[in-house]
């Protein structure tokens, strides 16, 4: 299994809930999607041609000084287990966490860690340079990624097109091979039932939106990830200040939702948040889905400061650490179907009751009614 | 996802939906999709990528030149524009050029725009790569500050601060 202590603040910094907005950001992302020149996009190149490939990207990550401390992971001679660990921080691809016959299709899968930055090699394109940060923080993200890809790109010879730009396995993603997701929770605009709404104009402009885990999947938990859906045709600094707008506004409505719930429907919102926080606080089974969905109550409650001596930190990482590879990590073993919605719970129950002995014990107790 | 109708075929559309409160997403295929005449609301076809492709060479005469063009191999990955329409994914950098016509309509209709207005990449004579200087941005410049400072690198950061403050 990994050493967790492999990745000390390993790409979980994000979880600090200490970036802008964290209230209604749990994180801001933006990868670079970088191919060679002179190789095989991912569908062509065969073994040898991706170990050569590998070994390129890993000697420049080197000589690179955003890439020189990095932990590196050869991600296709790790166990499932630990892929998936890798997948639940967000830090490899669903495909490269995949099960092991299709990791054999695709050898010499790496992965370099460091700080908030990291690089995939060998996905679907060679190089998926990527940055993620707590809060609402695009241009902390931007200067990341676009540094590591200055740096890399003086000694990697990336493929680029004179009207096309940057080249791509994807047709999707040339021109800037940038895409930025931002995610955010939106339990006020799920109740006041404005959700399609918003979603939908937002697929107007040029938006396009996903669950927490990328590319089909569910939304739960009431986070959604906006990201833009084009790549060229704009600039980098264009495309990240669209979006930027954008989620501005989508956070606007969400505030202004919360208000309008807080305002007209006080004891149901109560009920809500503390039904949720007495579930997460007492349950002795939990499936992920009902996690994360009460977890979206009480995050609620929090940001409105009905449940007080609950952290956004600890929300955040319970976000994380209930996953069920998460849980195998923590306990060292391979958990059983039947064990993993007991750990959960246990899980949960733990971090919340050291909330609570760290943050006093008035917040075991709702506040008086008004 | 399998389609959430029929669970045979592969879902193509992604649908959204509020049910008390809760968001649901689930995928349809197109047939079913169709069936239920989703066209507003939540659905969405999932990129253009998947219609164009389907149509890539699909022609009513079925000797029609496309047909040709389909068997046509790039230089660099010898993949054919059918290998294209079969994966979705391009073979090496060289197809851009290969198959420059039906890739050109698809970034079009993908992006809107065929035309880069990002960041320039150049690579010098002696072959090593370069970035134009110009397309650094302010961000990454102050990136660069606080990695010159963190280091200690006083001289470096004093220049970098100069070039930000020449930019205001
Ligand atoms: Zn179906
Ligand atoms: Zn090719």
């Amino acid at each position: 299994m990994i050493d967790l202590s492999l990745l000390p603040d390993g790409g979980m910094s994000w979880l600090e809930a200490s970036g802008p907005g964290s209230h209604l950001v749990v994180s801001t992302r933006i990868r670079l999607a970088r191919n060679l020149r002179s190789h095989r996009f991912a569908t062509r190149s065969d073994a040898p041609e991706r170990e050569t490939i590998l070994a390129e990207v890993e000697q420049a990550a080197a000589m690179t000084e955003g890439l020189r401390r990095a932990v590196r992971f050869r991600v296709d001679r790790l166990d499932l287990q630990d892929r998936q660990l890798l997948h639940e921080r967000h830090l490899v691809s669903r495909e490269l966490a995949a099960p092991e016959a299709a990791v054999r299709l695709r050898p010499a899968g790496g992965l370099l860690v460091q700080d908030q930055a990291s690089v995939m090699i060998n996905e679907e394109d060679h190089l998926r340079i990527q940055a993620l940060r707590s809060g609402f923080a695009l241009e902390a993200a931007w200067g990341l990624v676009a540094t590591l890809d200055a740096e890399l790109g003086q000694r990697l010879a990336f493929a680029f097109h004179p009207e096309f730009g940057y080249l791509t396995s994807c047709p999707t993603n040339v021109g800037t091979g940038l895409r930025a997701s931002v995610l955010v929770h939106l339990p006020g605009l799920v109740l006041t039932k404005e959700i399609n709404k918003i979603l939908q104009a937002l697929t107007q402009v040029g938006l396009t939106f996903r669950g927490l885990y990328g590319e089909g999947s569910e939304v739960v938990g009431n986070l959604f990830q906006l990201s833009n859906q084009t790549t060229l045709g704009k600039s980098e600094l264009e495309l990240l200040d669209h979006l930027g707008k954008l989620v501005r506004q989508v956070m606007e409505h969400e505030e202004r939702a919360r208000q309008i719930l807080l305002r007209d429907a006080t004891a149901i919102l109560e009920d809500k948040v503390w039904r949720a926080y007495g579930l997460l606080r007492y349950a002795r089974t939990l499936s992920f889905e009902e996690t994360m969905n009460l977890l979206s109550g009480v995050r609620l409650g929090v940001g409105l400061g009905l449940i007080p001596n609950v952290g956004m930190y600890a929300l955040n990482k319970l976000l994380v650490f209930t996953q069920p590879a998460h849980l195998a990590a923590a306990q060292g073993r391979a958990l059983t179907d039947d064990e993993v919605p007991v750990r959960r719970a246990a899980y949960v129950r733990q971090v919340l009751e050291e909330e609570v002995g760290r943050r006093g014990p008035s917040a075991q107790a709702p506040p008086t009614p008004r | 996802m399998k389609c959430s109708n029929c669970g045979e075929r592969e879902g193509v559309v992604s649908l959204t939906q509020v049910k008390e409160g809760e968001v649901h997403t689930s995928s349809l295929c197109a047939e079913c999709a169709a069936e239920k005449g989703i066209e507003t609301g939540f659905a969405m076809a999932d990129t253009p990528l998947g219609g164009f492709l389907a149509k890539l060479g699909e022609s009513a005469d079925p000797d029609a030149p496309l047909q040709a063009a389909l068997e046509t191999r790039c230089p660099g990955c010898n993949a054919t524009l059918r290998d294209f329409r079969e994966s979705g994914r391009v073979g090496c950098a060289e197809c851009y050029a290969a198959f420059d016509a039906p890739l050109r309509e698809l970034l079009r209709r993908l992006h809107g725009s065929t035309h880069h207005t990002g960041m320039q990449y150049e690579q010098t004579a002696a072959g090593s790569p370069v970035r134009i200087e110009a397309g650094k941005t302010d961000l990454e410049l102050r990136e660069q500050l606080r990695r010159a400072v963190e280091r200690e690198q006083f001289e470096l950061a004093a220049e970098l601060r100069d070039r930000l403050k020449d930019r205001e």
